[in-house]
């Protein structure tokens, strides 16, 4: 009976609740839960906390020890592109939200005292002289020298343990074709922007004033824009997962249909080792034949292989045109057992499916055991950010996930580049 | 929170007539905002020969990046409703689709920074029904631009 008498009262709570958006009568651990996960579909025993509702355009977001979160930003805010928030009361919300500097970029992170931040053409490094939110405003500049382009210019980054840091710079064009995106035009071979693009540079972590040109090692080549890398010491090094060259089907016309064009070629999900070459602009990654093929720019058919025998094959080769932005093995201690050294990926959504549905925008997770893939399957995490409206071969997702972070506790943040929401996913099975 | 979780079919019960209400009222929490341009899907124009053709050639060469309803994708291909490039000067349209266009745009506050490519290869004919169709589509309602135009176009950056 007295159960049936709290089911009632919850009821009633519940449903004076329910219908207004910022609700919360769920806590944990003295965290405002979301009672319905925001809307979004989340594995079993995993809840959600919204941190904010919109920090303005995000990129990439970093979580320091203390908890202070950091995230970088694709336009400006109040005139600036950085943005740091801190929860001062534990319960999820970041009350306290600081907005500096004034530059447009993708990559954020903290190694020791320092937080690293990326512009298009250069990172920056700040100090942090204490526990204060804002760090020292007084940056110095670790790496500049980077070519100014359109297309993929977001320099993510990542650190590895021996003092080094792993820059992306992506392709300037779709497949390196004499004429920018042209039907039928042939691409320029051997590529010129493979010099100083489309691959992974190592620099120095600590030198700062280092240019591309004279400090850069070109760690890794034939990438053409993998702005989602994490190192994992588990897993023994650098991952990224790439996107895939777009526009088979106009730029190849009466080659490949619109449904092909959809499906190919896949995003590819890599281990990076130095001196590895992943074929781009020469070669795409079919996921359906599960190897690499001739590019048509280059003389390809979808099935000719030709030079792309010797290129290195990726791990995973995901659906084509989902967007992946951010890459991250998770080491925490929250989630059970089997997500440690695991990766997680955010995908931003397709737009080049058109004229069918868009998909893809999401978060999934790649199971890792013993240093490798657990199997080849990945699956999804995170799903069902909605959409603004369905209009056959365009989505408007109010939300695209876009930037991942670790916090100390082991919640999980995604951060949104619509508005820069932010969520703190927590599990709650322990 | 404990003692609600420690009757398992407590919580069972709990959470199917939560679900219940939550659904009922999530119509209201999930509505659709449109934070990007409002679409007009109505196409006030009658559709001509010249029509479907621009439209065939729209499908072809430009649905790709500014999606078939032409408003593009968020923060890397621009819409192309209502915006000054498409209804303003004839001879600046032109040249984005005989030159291509890259470098960071605003329009209606969004930044967009993909690139876009050159469509010289095309015929004056062809771009010409193509920007005409652009200019009486999507809540469009500008004048055609005729295959002298875009000669002149041409030949004036060449
Ligand atoms: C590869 C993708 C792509 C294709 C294909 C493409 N565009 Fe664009 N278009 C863009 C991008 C990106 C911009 C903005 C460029 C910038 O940021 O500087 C743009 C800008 C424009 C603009 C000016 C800005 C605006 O929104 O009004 C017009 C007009 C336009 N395109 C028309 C066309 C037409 C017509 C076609 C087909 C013949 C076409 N585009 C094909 C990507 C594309």
């Amino acid at each position: 009976m007295k159960s049936y008498l709290l089911v009632a009262v919850i009821l009633f709570v519940v449903f004076f609740n329910s219908c207004n958006n910022y609700s919360k009568q769920d806590v944990f651990h003295g965290l405002n839960l979301d009672p319905v996960n925001d809307s979004l579909t989340l594995p079993g025993n995993f809840g959600l906390v919204v941190v904010s509702e919109g920090v303005g355009k995000a990129r990439h977001i970093y979580v320091r020890d203390n908890g202070d979160i950091y995230v970088n930003l694709e336009s400006k805010v109040e005139d600036s592109s950085l943005v740091a928030l801190r929860d001062t009361n534990g319960d999820g919300w970041a009350e306290d939200v600081k907005y500096f500097d004034n530059y447009r970029g993708t990559g954020i992170a903290i190694d020791g005292n320092y937080l690293y931040a990326s512009s298009r053409t250069e990172v920056f490094r700040y100090t942090f002289d204490g526990n204060e939110l804002l760090p020292n405003l007084n940056k110095d500049t670790l790496i500049s020298g980077f070519e100014a382009k359109s297309n993929h210019h977001p320099k993510g980054f990542t650190f590895d343990k021996l003092g080094h840091i792993y820059v992306n710079v992506g392709s300037p064009s779709n497949a390196c074709m004499e004429q920018f995106r042209t039907p039928n035009s042939l691409g320029k071979d051997p590529c010129p922007e493979l010099e100083f693009n489309a691959g992974i540079w190592k620099f120095n972590k600590n030198k700062i004033n280092q240019t591309q040109q004279i400090d850069g090692i070109k760690y890794a080549t034939g990438i053409r824009n993998a702005m989602a890398l994490d190192w994992s010491e588990a897993n023994g090094g650098l991952y990224a997962i790439s996107h895939g060259r777009d526009q088979l089907n106009t730029l190849w016309p009466g080659q490949w249909t619109d449904e092909e064009n959809a499906e190919l070629p896949s995003e590819e999900f890599f281990k990076v080792d130095e001196g590895d070459d992943f074929g781009w602009p020469y070669c795409y990654h079919d996921r359906f034949q599960n190897k690499k093929v001739l590019a048509p720019e280059y003389g390809g058919d979808g099935k000719i292989i030709g030079r792309c025998e010797d290129v290195k094959e990726p791990l995973i080769g995901f659906p084509a045109h989902w967007a992946p932005m951010d890459l991250l093995f998770y080491t925490g201690d929250m989630f059970p057992e089997r997500y440690k050294n695991g990766a997680f990926i955010a995908f931003h959504g397709s737009w080049n499916r058109a004229p069918l549905e868009q998909k893809g925008h999401r978060v999934v997770f790649v199971p890792f055991k013993d240093g490798k893939l657990a199997t080849d399957k990945w699956e999804d995490f995170a799903v069902g950010f909605p959409h603004t409206e369905h209009v056959t071969g365009s989505s408007r997702p109010k939300y695209r996930p876009i930037g991942l972070a670790q916090g100390p506790d082991g919640s999980l943040y995604i951060a949104d580049s619509r508005v820069g929401k932010i969520w703190r996913i927590i599990y709650m099975g322990k | 929170m404990k003692l609600f979780l420690r009757n398992t079919r407590c919580r069972i019960l709990c959470m199917g007539f939560v679900m219940f209400f939550i659904a009922g009222c999530r119509n209201e929490n999930s509505k659709i905002h449109s934070t990007d341009i409002t679409v007009e899907k109505k196409n006030a124009k009658i559709e001509t020969p010249e029509y479907l053709e621009g439209k065939k050639y729209f499908n072809q060469y430009c649905m790709a990046c500014h999606m078939q309803d032409g408003m593009g994708v968020p923060g890397m291909n621009p819409p192309l409703v209502k915006t000054s490039w498409v209804l303003g000067d004839k001879a600046r349209l032109i040249g984005v689709v005989l030159n291509g266009l890259s470098g960071d745009i605003e329009i209606n506050g969004e930044l967009y920074s993909n690139s876009m490519g050159s469509f010289a290869t095309l015929e004056d004919k062809e771009i010409a029904l193509v920007l005409s169709y652009v200019r009486q589509s999507f809540g469009n309602d500008a004048g055609p631009v005729t295959q002298e135009e875009v000669a002149k176009v041409r030949a004036s950056i060449k």
